[in-house]
Formats: structure tokens, C-alpha cells, sequence
């Protein structure tokens, strides 16, 4: 991708596979998965609810449990792969060098506890200092994150916190131990808009204080333009378009990501109709044959159910799975989708 | 038609009283509803929009008098409903239906979708052949009469949200109050519900009271809307107006929050107003402007002393603040600024 500017290269995603052995039968949850995060970039996963985008990062954390779960291809972390670590190792990185933060911050605090402490019992699992020095560190976090009155609030309990609040403690927990890879998974989907403009203009500058990479999951392809460095479509599991922002955003390919950038509301102004996809999404028990998003696709055509589209590699360098001619796709984006949302 | 109010609200509040232990004292109250003040013209769709907790579903079941209030009145359809009792409502209540957020936790799961839909005509004795009809409106909400026999949980969330579509429009009511009917849903499904909606506006001449925290989808379905904060009405005014001109600073905050698609590139920061501190709470809330605790343009002395009334600008439009937004787009500095005053806080 796009190599000039770009840091180290943090964590490596090869062809990653989840299937879950249910007793309905076996959900492909993701398939084929392929994508790369360098030191300060921030790449945004974006897709449907049900699209794989939890599921291929819990992989990352060592989070699924693998009695009933496979696990396919590799998924590199600083060189090594995770797949292969014993659980205990896994441990050692889970948390440290790779944290998430989850959706909703009030089921991952424990309530009874303050906060101050949750904070301090995580600088504790991992480092070898005193309760005191801990419990500073909690502190200097805490204000790391905008809280104000940090010491103080340190003593509160979680329900005492905002929503917002709420989830700048669960950032502050990721940011413990400096971690190289931070994951949000859907950090903002339960906050106001307000908030959610707080909490990612935090993420942001974490990033840059931390030097970390950061993966974004978000169902809001408008909280990724505004945030993300790449992006990554999915569909039932699968990678539907993937590179740069920039170019995603001022050229999309896969008539998926149109659709998801058609179907948006806009604040600017008001439509008689909106574009929506129309149906939803397919049964991961029963993937249909060929590129997955074709039963809803608006310009399939005859090879779009026959063979499986593989990543077409534009010369932008940007990924693409579909079909369509190049060409029709331009005239497609440069008269309908990009003219509407005024970026052509 | 149009102009003619069918819905009236004066001085609406609601106190819910705060859980407290066995010896306290002081009678607490949550204010999630103070001295709101509008009114629903018949076929059009008012939109309420505000933050978490600002007081919108309180607002909502009070006008379909789920809630009784603890002041002010409702006046629907030309008769005071503001403390008729629930047997005497069962009438109006036909009348007035109600869209929630959460389609699967309204629906019983162990009913077919048939039953549900039909539920209320057989509590109102109006329908004979109530499966014709539940057929029917099935097909109108773009689900097949073949789904009469199937349970909520073979649903998608689309498809659920539907059925609640369905099941409001049974005894044809006049109003119906959209709870954040799509706020749960994927903006690809979003947009088939509102096209729905609308659609069903037009054609049954439906007058709408739609409630989300969404600015954008607010504006797709909204003639008029409603800017709530800590249970206030702080603006009001056509929906065209409100968005091309906010007059509210609160407003003003909310819009430039807005992520976007079209500003693509990353870096956080331009052009939007970041609202310092938390939401006060709704059992204290602040004294005079209640949004002078996070307001870019607090004046001291004036704000946190003097409440602004609702003010004109043109047309309907209404706000309450002293130093209300002169231009829009603002930047952030301006916005820091006020007419008159040399530097802004801090
Ligand atoms: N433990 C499990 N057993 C069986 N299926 C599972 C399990 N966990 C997830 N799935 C399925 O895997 C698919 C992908 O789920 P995932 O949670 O990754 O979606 P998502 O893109 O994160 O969606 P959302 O936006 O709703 O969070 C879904 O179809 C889901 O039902
Ligand atoms: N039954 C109740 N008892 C006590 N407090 C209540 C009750 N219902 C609502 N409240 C409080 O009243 C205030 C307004 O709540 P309301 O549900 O109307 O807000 P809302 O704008 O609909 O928020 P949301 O966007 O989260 O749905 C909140 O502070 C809420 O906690
Ligand atoms: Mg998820
Ligand atoms: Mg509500």
C-alpha cells in the first residue's frame, strides 16, 4: 500500500480464515481476510452489522475460543505469529503490546471497584511497582484522558462517570502498558455526537503521543473519513475494498462501498428518497457462490455468481473484488455515487 | 390541511423523583421535561433531536399520554388529554400510535407476526376480517403475507422494525410518534425504513413525531424540528432554516459534529466545535442558561445569571440564548466571540 511516510510495520494479516463450528452448522465468519497497520497509521474496518469485523480482531487479541472456533492463515504481530503462541504467551502480549477497547465501557468496568484501582490493578498485572507508584501511574492516565480533576475522580466508582467519561477510562485502561496496537472496537456507537467527537479527536492524539497504530471499527463510514489513514470494506466475512482513505474516499470501487456511501443520510441537505441496499445480508451458514455481495449488487452481471472475484490490485495500489470493468466503475463513480456526494 | 395544529403542548414538564435511601429528606427530582411549549400541524413530520437524556422519549410518551405530566397541558386533536384517565383515553389512543427503537424487545416473541399485527384490532373490536387485513398491510411494509405465521426471531432487525411499522398503522391513527425507530439499524437498512416512512406519510396523510440523536436522518424526515437539551426545547424552527442557519450555539456545537463522509483524509479537528466538560446533570441542573456550563460564548454576569427566553428569528424560528450565532458556517473562533464583547473566556 502506500509505502511513502508510513512506519514500521506492526501487525501483518495473511489470508485469515474464522470458521465457528455451531450446531446449526459451520459459520464462515470471515474468510480470506489480508491487511497491514504501520506505526501511526489508523485503518478503519467498516461493514454491516454481522460482517466479520469483530470476529477477524478478537482473532488478533487470541480472544476466540478455539474448541469450536478454526483459525486460518497468519496474523504477524512485529514478525511473530499469534496463532501459533501458547496461551500464556499470548497473555503476555494480550493487553500490552495489543489492547482493545470495546463498545460498551460499562459491561468491561467493574462496578464495584473504583476506577482509580481497575486502572492501577492493570499497571500492576503487568509491571513490577508499588501500589503507589500504580496507583500514580492511574492518575497521570486519567489525566492523560481528559478527565478533569484526575486525582480526585480516581477514587470515584464507574457509575459516577458519564458515558463518556466511561470510555475515556477504558482508553486510558488500553493505554497502560503503551501498547503498539490499539483496537476500538465500535468506541463511539453508544455515545452522542458530542461525545463521540471528543472521544475520537482523543483517539487521535493518543496516537500520535503514543506512536501506536490504531484499527477503528465502526459501522459510520463518516466517522472513518474523518479518522482513518485506510480502509477496509467487509462483507460476510470478506474483504470487498481496501486501501488508502484518500483514495476510497475520492474514488471508491466496489459497488458495496457505494452502497454504504449512498444509502449514509446526509446533514447537508434533504432527499425526496434515500438510496438504501436493498435486502441484507446473507446467512454466513450459507454464503451464496461468487462475490457474496451480488444478490443485492444493483450492477451485477453474468460472471458476478460463477466464480469467487479475487482482489483486483488497482494502479493506485488500492484492492478491489469485483468484477466490473474498470471503466464503467469510473463512469459509474465520476456520474452518479462521487458527483452526489460532491468529491469528484 | 396543512397549517392546522393537531397536536398542542403548553408548559409540558415532567419530574421523575430520584430513588433515594429510607432517611433521606430533601424531595429530589430528575427535570427530564421543563416548560416545553409546542405544537404537531396536521401531515407533517416534527423532528426532536438532542443528546442522550435530554428528555425526548419522556417528551413522546407524554404526548401520547403514557406519562401523565406534572405540569403544563396536551391538547390533541382539539380535546385536553392532559389528565383524562386511561379508561377514557382507550378512544384517543387508537389514534396516537407508537414506533420504538428496539423492534425485537417490543414484540412478543412467542406471537406470530400475524397475531401481533392483528393484536390491536381485536382489542378494538374495528376489524372483521382482520387477516385480509394484516395481509395488506404486510405487503404495504414490504414484507410477504407469507410471513404471517413466522416469530419475531426470523427476523432481521429491517424486517422487525417493519413489523412495528405494520402493527402502528393497523387502526390508522392520525399521529404516530417514531421513537429512534432506525437509530439500531444498518444505514443500508436505515434508508429502506425511512423511504418507507415517507412513503406511508404521503400516502395515508400521516402526521409524524419523529424523535433521534441522528442530525442527518433527522433531516431527511423532518418539516420542523425540535433541538432538546437537559429537557429544554433551546431551538425550533423549519428544518431548512435550522440547518442553514443554527442560531443556537448548542446547535451549532451538534451540527459541526457531524462526521462526514466527504471530508475524507483523516486528522481530526477542523472545523468542528468540541464542547468542553459533561453533560450537567438533570437532577441539578444549571441555574439561568442551562447551557452556560459548556456554552463557547458564556458571558458571566449575563448567562449564568439572566434565563433567555425563546427568541424570534425569521419565520417560526426560535431560540433561546442571549448571544445567539450571527453566521453559519462559524469557526471555532468566532464562535468563541461574542457580538459586542472584546475577548472570549479563558
Ligand atoms: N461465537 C460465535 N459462534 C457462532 N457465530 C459467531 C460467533 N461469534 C460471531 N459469530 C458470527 O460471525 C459473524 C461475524 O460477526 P462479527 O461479530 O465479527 O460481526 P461485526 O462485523 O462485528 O458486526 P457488528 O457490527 O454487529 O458488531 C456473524 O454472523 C456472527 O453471528
Ligand atoms: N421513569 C423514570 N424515572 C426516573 N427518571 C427517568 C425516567 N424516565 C426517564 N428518566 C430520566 O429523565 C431524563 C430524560 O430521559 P429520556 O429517556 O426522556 O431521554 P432521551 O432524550 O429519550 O434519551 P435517549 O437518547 O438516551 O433515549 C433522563 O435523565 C432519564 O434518566
Ligand atoms: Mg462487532
Ligand atoms: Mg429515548
Amino acid at each position: 500500500m502506500s509505502e511513502a511516510g508510513s512506519g514500521a510495520t506492526l501487525l501483518e494479516v495473511r489470508d485469515l480464515s474464522v470458521r465457528f463450528r455451531t450446531r446449526d452448522g459451520v459459520v464462515q465468519a470471515v474468510s480470506n481476510l489480508s491487511y497491514t497497520l504501520r506505526r501511526g497509521e489508523t485503518l478503519g474496518i467498516v461493514g454491516e452489522s454481522g460482517s466479520g469485523k469483530s470476529v477477524s480482531n478478537l482473532a488478533t487479541m487470541g480472544l476466540l475460543n478455539r474448541s469450536y472456533t478454526d483459525i486460518t492463515g497468519e496474523i504477524l504481530f512485529e514478525g511473530t505469529d499469534v496463532l501459533k503462541l501458547r496461551q500464556e504467551q499470548m497473555r503476555r502480549i494480550r493487553g500490552k503490546d495489543i489492547a482493545m477497547i470495546f463498545q460498551d465501557p460499562f459491561a468491561s468496568l467493574h462496578p464495584m471497584y473504583r476506577v482509580g484501582k481497575q486502572l492501577a490493578e492493570a499497571v500492576l498485572a503487568h509491571e513490577d511497582v508499588s501500589r503507589d507508584a500504580a496507583w500514580n501511574r492511574a492518575v497521570e492516565l486519567l489525566e492523560a484522558v481528559g478527565i478533569p480533576n484526575a486525582r480526585a475522580r480516581a477514587r470515584d466508582y464507574p457509575h459516577q462517570f458519564s458515558g463518556g467519561m466511561r470510555q475515556r477510562v477504558m482508553i486510558a485502561m488500553a493505554l497502560v502498558h503503551n501498547p503498539d496496537v490499539l483496537i476500538a472496537d465500535e468506541p463511539t456507537t453508544a455515545l452522542d455526537v458530542t461525545v463521540q467527537a471528543q472521544i475520537l479527536e482523543l483517539i487521535d492524539r493518543v496516537k500520535r503521543e503514543f506512536d501506536c497504530g490504531v484499527i477503528l471499527i465502526t459501522h459510520d463510514l463518516g466517522v472513518v473519513a474523518e479518522t482513518a489513514s485506510h480502509v477496509l470494506v467487509m462483507y460476510a466475512g470478506r474483504p470487498m475494498e481496501y486501501g488508502p482513505a484518500q483514495e476510497i474516499f475520492t474514488g471508491a470501487q466496489h459497488p458495496y462501498t457505494w452502497g454504504l456511501l449512498e444509502s449514509m443520510p446526509t446533514v447537508e441537505k434533504r432527499l425526496e428518497i434515500l438510496v438504501p441496499i436493498e435486502g441484507s445480508p446473507p446467512s454466513l451458514l450459507h454464503p451464496p457462490s461468487g462475490c457474496p455481495f451480488h444478490p443485492r449488487c444493483k450492477y451485477r452481471f453474468e460472471p458476478c455468481d460463477g466464480e469467487r472475484p479475487p482482489l483486483f490490485r488497482l494502479p493506485d495500489g488500492h484492492l478491489d473484488a469485483c468484477y466490473l470493468p474498470p471503466e464503467r466503475k469510473r463512469e459509474l463513480w465520476t456520474k452518479r455515487i462521487g458527483a452526489e456526494l460532491g468529491v469528484t | 390541511m396543512n397549517g392546522e395544529t393537531l397536536v398542542e403542548v403548553q408548559g409540558l414538564t415532567k419530574h421523575f423523583p430520584v430513588k433515594q435511601g429510607v432517611f433521606a429528606r430533601g424531595k429530589q427530582v430528575v427535570h427530564a421535561v421543563e416548560d416545553v411549549s409546542l405544537t404537531v400541524r396536521r401531515g407533517e413530520t416534527l423532528g426532536i433531536v438532542g443528546e442522550s437524556g435530554c428528555g425526548k422519549s419522556t417528551t413522546a410518551r407524554l404526548i401520547v399520554r403514557l406519562l401523565e405530566p406534572t405540569g403544563g397541558k396536551v391538547v390533541f386533536d382539539g380535546r385536553d388529554i392532559t389528565h383524562t384517565s386511561q379508561r377514557a383515553l382507550r378512544p384517543v389512543r387508537q389514534e396516537m400510535q407508537m414506533i420504538f427503537q428496539d423492534p425485537y424487545s417490543s414484540l412478543n416473541p412467542r406471537k406470530s407476526i400475524g397475531q401481533i399485527i392483528a393484536e390491536p384490532f381485536k382489542i378494538h373490536h374495528t376489524e372483521k376480517d382482520a387477516r385480509t387485513r394484516v395481509r395488506e398491510l404486510l405487503e404495504r411494509v414490504g414484507l410477504s403475507p407469507e410471513h404471517y405465521n413466522r416469530y419475531p426471531h426470523e427476523f432481521s432487525g429491517g424486517q422487525r422494525q417493519r413489523i412495528g411499522v405494520a402493527r402502528a398503522l393497523a387502526l390508522q391513527p392520525k399521529l404516530i410518534v417514531c421513537d429512534e425507530p432506525v437509530s439500531a439499524l444498518d444505514v443500508s437498512v436505515q434508508a429502506q425504513i425511512l423511504n418507507l416512512l415517507k412513503g406511508l406519510q404521503r400516502e395515508f396523510h400521516l402526521t409524524f413525531v419523529f424523535i433521534s440523536h441522528d442530525l442527518s436522518v433527522i433531516r431527511q424526515v423532518s418539516d420542523r424540528i425540535a433541538v432538546m437539551y437537559l429537557g429544554r426545547v433551546v431551538e425550533l424552527a423549519d428544518s431548512e432554516l435550522l440547518y442553514e442557519h443554527p442560531r443556537h450555539p448548542y446547535t451549532a456545537a451538534l451540527l459541526s459534529a457531524v462526521p462526514k463522509p466527504e471530508t475524507n483524509g483523516g486528522g481530526y479537528g477542523r472545523r468542528r466545535i468540541i464542547l468542553g466538560g459533561d453533560l450537567p446533570s438533570p437532577v441539578d441542573p444549571p441555574q439561568a442558561c442551562i447551557f452556560h456550563t459548556r456554552c463557547p460564548r458564556m458571558k458571566p454576569g449575563h448567562c449564568d445569571v439572566d434565563a433567555p427566553q425563546l427568541r424570534k428569528f425569521d419565520g417560526d424560528h426560535v431560540a433561546a440564548c442571549h448571544y445567539p450565532v450571527e453566521k453559519w458556517p462559524i469557526s471555532e473562533d468566532e464562535l468563541r466571540r461574542r457580538p459586542g464583547v472584546e475577548t472570549g473566556v479563558d
